[in-house]
C-alpha cells in the first residue's frame, strides 16, 4: 500500500483512511491507497490463486495463532488436570475471576504501568525531532544508543536495573543522596515497585518509538519547513503546528503497540522483583496473575480464563483506540 | 466483511476452514492423553544382557560427572543399557516434567524433590519402589529415615534419597573477632543466638553488619524455628500454622530484626541474606549445605566456620534431598528400575560423595564432604541428621508458600501481629490444602 498504487480520482473505499493511519511509513498527505472499487472486478477474475499464494501464511497463522486461542477459549471453561485430562466446568472459572479481587488488584497496577509507559511517546516524538534536525552530527550513534535497550534482552536489563535500583548500594539512591534525597526501596516497597518496573519499561520502549517516528518525519516534505520558516515561524512553533500533526498517524501506531506491549508486561516485572519478593503479590501484573495460576498454583483451567478477560480487554482497548483517532489522528 | 466482494469472500472463507481443519487434524495428533496407568511396583532384576536404551532427566550440570562415573560402573554390570543424561536447568525442570507427563514421555528415571513428589505420585506418574525394597535390593534403613518418610506418600514408597542437605549457620569468624565478640562453641539457646546477633551488629554498626539475616525462607529460616519451638508447618492434612508454637518460631524472627540483629525485611528482599554474608556484611547466615559451593573457592573460605542452630523448646534443623524415580509410564521400565536401584547402592553413592558435588545419602559415604572445607566444621551439617525433620510438603506445596512469601514478612517487619498473621495463613493454608 505505498503511494504509487493510490488512484486519486476514485472514491475512496470506507477502509481507505483507517488503513492508512495505521501505516507509519505512509506519506501524510493522504496518498496512501486502500482497496478501491477499480481491482474488484481483477481479484474476481483471479479465481483461487491469490488464496493459494496466501495459503501458506494463513495456514502458520492458523496454526500457531488461532487455534491456541480457541483453545484457551475452551478451557477457560474447564476444569484442567495438572497432568492433562479435564473436565468441563461453564462458566465456573469466570465466575471466580470476577470475585477475585487478585484479577482488579492486577488489572489497576497493569493501568499504572501502561500510564507511566505512554508518558515516554511525548518524550520520544521530541527526541525523535531532535535527532531529525538537520545538520546534527553522530545522529546515527544516537539513534544506535537510543534503540539499543529495545534489542537487548529484558532479563538482562531487568538484572541491571534491579542493581541500580537496590534501596542501600544501589547507583540511583546513591544519586539521589549527593542531591539530598532519602531514595526509597525501590522494588520492595508496594506502589514504588510499580513505579520502578514502569521507569524502565518506558526506558527500553523509547527506542522502539523513536525509530517509528522517525521514518515518520521523513516523511514530512521539507517544503513545508522552509514555508514555515518564510513565514517567520519559531522551531518551537514548526514542532507544534507542522510536525506533531503531520506525525499523528505514527503516533496513532506507536499509542496502539505501547497499550498492547504493555498489558502484556511479565517478564520485566518478573526479573526486576524477583519470585520470592513479598510485594510481588501486591505489584502483580495481569500477566504475572495468569503465570501465577497456571503454572506456579496449576490451576490451568482458571489461568486460561484470565488469558481470554487479557485477550477481550486488549481488544476493547484497541477497538476504542480506534474509534478516538478520528478526534486526534490527522489524515488525508 | 463487506458485501460487495462476494465471490472471493466466499473462496476466502472455504480455505480458511480448510486451514483450520488442518490445524485440527495437526494439532490432533499432539494432543496430550494425560493420566498415564498407575504403577504397580512390580520388580525384577533383569539378566544382565538385557538390550534397552533409557533416559536419565537431571537438573544439575556440577552432578554430571559423577553421574557418568556411576553410569560407567553401571555398564560394567548392564553392558546393553544404553542411558542417555538429559540436563535440564531447574528453572525449566518441572515446567519441562509437567509438559511431559501429560504426554506420556517423562524420561525413564528422573529426578524428584519434595515439593513435587505428592504431586507426581498422587497422579500415578511414578513406579513405587517396593517391589525391589520387598526383594531385598534396597534397605531403606541405609538413608536418613526423615528423607525416606518424603518418599512415602499415603504409605507407598516411590523412591530412596540420592543425597541430602541440612541447615546450619554459617559463621564469618572475621567479624566475629572484629566485634570481640566470642565465638560460640557446641550447643547454644534461642537467647544466645539473639543476643550475639544484636552485639555484632551493634558493636559493627559503622561499617554497615549485621549479626544474622531474618527469615526470608521457609527452609533455610523460619520452618526451623517452628520445629525447633515444638510446632509444625503441616499437621496431617491442616496447616500448623494456627498453633502458639509455630506462632512462636515466627517471633524468633521478628525479635531479631527488631532488635537491630539482622537488616530488614525490604533490605534482604533488595541484596539476599546470602549475598550480605558473601560480601563480608553478615556474621551469621542460616544456609543449607548446598551453600558451601558457594564458599569454596573465595577470599571468605579461610574466615568460614560452620555452627549448629541454636535450640528451642527442642533441637531441629530441616532436611531436605533429592530422589531417582521411575516413570510408571516407561516402556523400559525393568532397566530404568535397574539404575534405579544401583544409583542408591554403596558404591554409586560412594562415587558421588568422592566427586564432591553433594552430600550423599547412604549412610557412612559421606567424609569427602567434610574434607571439602577441613577448617569450616561440616561436620554439623552430618551430626544435625539425627534431629533433622523433613521438610514440609503437600500435593500442591506451592500453593501455601506463595501465602507464607505474602503474608509472613508482614510479621518480620511488624507491621501486625505474629499471632493475626500466622492465624491468617493457617486459615487461607487450609483452604488450599483442602482444594488438593
Amino acid at each position: 500500500m505505498t503511494s504509487t498504487s493510490s488512484r486519486p480520482g476514485s472514491p475512496a473505499s470506507p477502509l481507505r483512511g483507517r488503513a492508512a493511519r495505521v501505516r507509519p511509513g505512509s506519506p501524510p498527505d493522504g496518498g496512501a491507497g486502500g482497496p478501491t472499487p477499480g481491482p474488484r472486478r481483477r481479484i474476481a477474475g483471479d479465481g483461487a490463486w491469490p488464496w493459494l499464494f496466501i495459503a501458506p501464511l494463513v495456514a502458520g497463522i492458523s496454526v500457531f495463532y488461532f487455534w491456541p486461542v480457541l483453545q484457551t477459549a475452551f478451557y477457560s471453561l474447564t476444569d484442567w488436570g495438572v497432568f492433562g485430562g479435564w473436565t468441563f466446568a461453564g462458566f465456573a472459572n469466570y465466575v471466580t475471576l470476577f470475585a477475585d479481587p487478585a484479577l482488579y488488584l492486577s488489572l489497576g497496577n497493569t493501568l499504572l504501568y501502561t500510564a507511566i509507559v505512554l508518558l515516554g511517546i511525548p518524550i520520544a516524538v521530541y527526541l525523535a525531532s531532535l535527532l531529525n534536525l538537520p545538520g546534527l552530527r553522530f545522529a546515527g550513534l544516537y539513534r544506535v544508543l537510543f534503540f539499543l535497550p529495545y534489542v537487548a534482552m529484558p532479563t538482562a536489563v531487568a538484572m541491571v536495573w534491579r542493581v541500580i535500583f537496590n534501596g542501600d548500594f544501589g547507583l540511583l539512591n546513591h544519586a539521589l543522596a549527593i542531591v539530598g534525597i532519602d531514595g526509597p526501596y525501590w522494588i520492595s516497597t508496594p506502589g514504588a515497585a510499580t513505579v520502578a518496573v514502569a521507569i524502565v519499561g518506558l526506558w527500553s520502549s523509547l527506542g522502539f518509538s523513536m525509530i517509528v517516528l522517525a521514518a515518520g518525519l521523513k516523511n514530512i516534505p521539507p517544503e513545508m519547513y522552509e514555508a514555515a520558516e518564510l513565514d517567520g515561524a519559531t522551531r518551537w512553533r514548526q514542532f507544534r503546528s507542522i510536525t506533531v500533526p503531520l506525525l499523528t498517524p505514527s503516533i496513532f501506531f506507536v499509542t496502539i503497540i505501547t497499550v498492547i506491549s504493555s498489558f502484556q508486561l511479565f517478564d520485566l516485572l518478573y526479573a526486576i522483583l524477583g519470585s520470592s519478593n513479598p510485594v510481588l503479590p501486591k505489584s502483580m501484573s495481569l500477566v504475572y496473575f495468569f503465570y501465577r495460576e497456571g503454572f506456579v498454583n496449576n490451576d490451568k483451567g482458571y489461568a486460561a480464563a484470565i488469558a481470554m478477560v487479557i485477550f477481550l480487554i486488549i481488544g476493547i482497548v484497541t477497538a476504542i483506540q480506534f474509534r478516538l483517532q478520528k478526534r486526534w489522528v490527522q489524515g488525508d | 466483511m463487506s458485501p460487495s466482494f462476494p465471490t472471493p469472500a466466499r473462496r476466502g472463507i472455504a480455505v480458511l476452514a480448510g486451514a483450520v481443519g488442518l490445524a485440527l487434524a495437526l494439532s490432533g495428533c499432539s494432543g496430550g492423553s494425560g493420566g498415564a496407568a498407575g504403577g504397580s511396583g512390580e520388580y525384577a532384576a533383569p539378566e544382565s544382557d538385557l538390550s534397552a536404551k533409557i533416559t536419565y532427566g537431571v537438573w544439575d550440570q556440577n552432578q554430571v560427572p559423577a553421574i557418568e562415573e556411576n553410569i560407567a560402573a553401571f555398564n560394567e554390570e548392564y553392558p546393553d543399557i544404553d542411558v542417555t543424561v538429559n540436563v535440564t536447568p531447574f528453572a525449566e525442570y518441572w515446567t519441562k516434567l509437567q509438559t511431559q507427563a501429560s504426554s506420556d514421555t517423562l524420561p525413564d528415571l528422573f529426578w524428584m524433590n519434595g515439593p513435587n513428589i505428592g504431586l507426581y505420585a498422587s497422579n500415578d506418574q511414578i513406579e513405587p519402589i517396593t517391589g525391589a525394597v520387598d526383594a531385598g535390593d534396597l534397605d531403606l534403613g541405609n538413608y536418613p529415615e526423615a528423607l525416606v518418610d518424603l518418599y512415602n506418600i499415603d504409605d507407598v514408597q516411590y523412591g530412596v534419597p540420592k543425597d541430602f542437605d541440612t541447615i546450619g549457620i554459617w559463621a564469618n569468624r572475621a567479624l566475629f573477632e572484629q566485634a570481640g565478640v566470642p565465638l560460640p562453641e557446641g550447643d547454644w539457646t534461642w537467647q544466645e543466638f539473639q543476643d550475639t546477633a544484636a552485639q555484632i551488629s551493634s558493636a559493627l554498626s559503622a561499617q554497615g553488619v549485621y549479626g544474622g539475616a531474618g527469615g526470608m525462607d521457609g527452609q533455610t529460616t523460619y520452618y526451623n524455628t517452628i520445629f525447633q519451638a515444638g510446632g509444625t508447618v503441616i499437621d496431617g492434612d491442616a496447616s500448623g500454622y494456627a498453633s502458639p508454637e509455630a506462632a512462636e518460631g515466627i517471633q524468633f524472627w521478628s525479635d531479631l530484626i527488631a532488635s537491630g540483629g539482622s537488616p530488614s525485611i525490604q533490605q534482604l528482599t533488595d541484596t539476599t541474606g546470602d549475598q550480605w554474608f558473601t560480601s563480608g556484611k553478615l556474621a551469621m547466615y542460616w544456609g543449607g549445605s548446598w551453600f558451601r559451593s558457594a564458599i569454596t573457592d573465595t577470599d571468605l573460605a579461610a574466615n568460614v566456620t560452620v555452627l549448629p542452630l541454636p535450640s528451642g523448646e527442642e533441637q531441629a534443623t530441616v532436611i531436605h534431598g533429592v530422589s531417582n524415580v521411575v516413570s510408571a509410564a516407561s516402556k523400559n521400565k525393568q532397566a530404568a528400575q535397574a539404575l534405579q536401584v544401583f544409583l542408591a547402592s554403596e558404591e554409586a553413592q560412594q562415587q558421588q560423595g568422592d566427586a564432591g558435588a553433594v552430600i550423599p545419602a547412604f549412610t557412612g559415604t559421606q567424609s569427602a564432604f567434610t574434607e571439602s572445607l577441613p577448617d569450616a566444621n561440616l561436620q554439623v551439617f552430618l551430626d544435625s541428621v539425627e534431629y533433622a525433620k523433613p521438610l514440609p510438603v503437600s500435593k500442591n506445596s506451592a500453593a501455601w508458600n506463595a501465602e507464607e512469601t505474602e503474608l509472613l514478612p508482614q510479621a518480620f517487619a511488624g507491621e501486625r501481629p505474629v499471632a493475626e498473621v500466622t492465624e491468617e495463613l493457617a486459615e487461607k493454608m487450609d483452604a488450599a490444602l483442602a482444594e488438593e
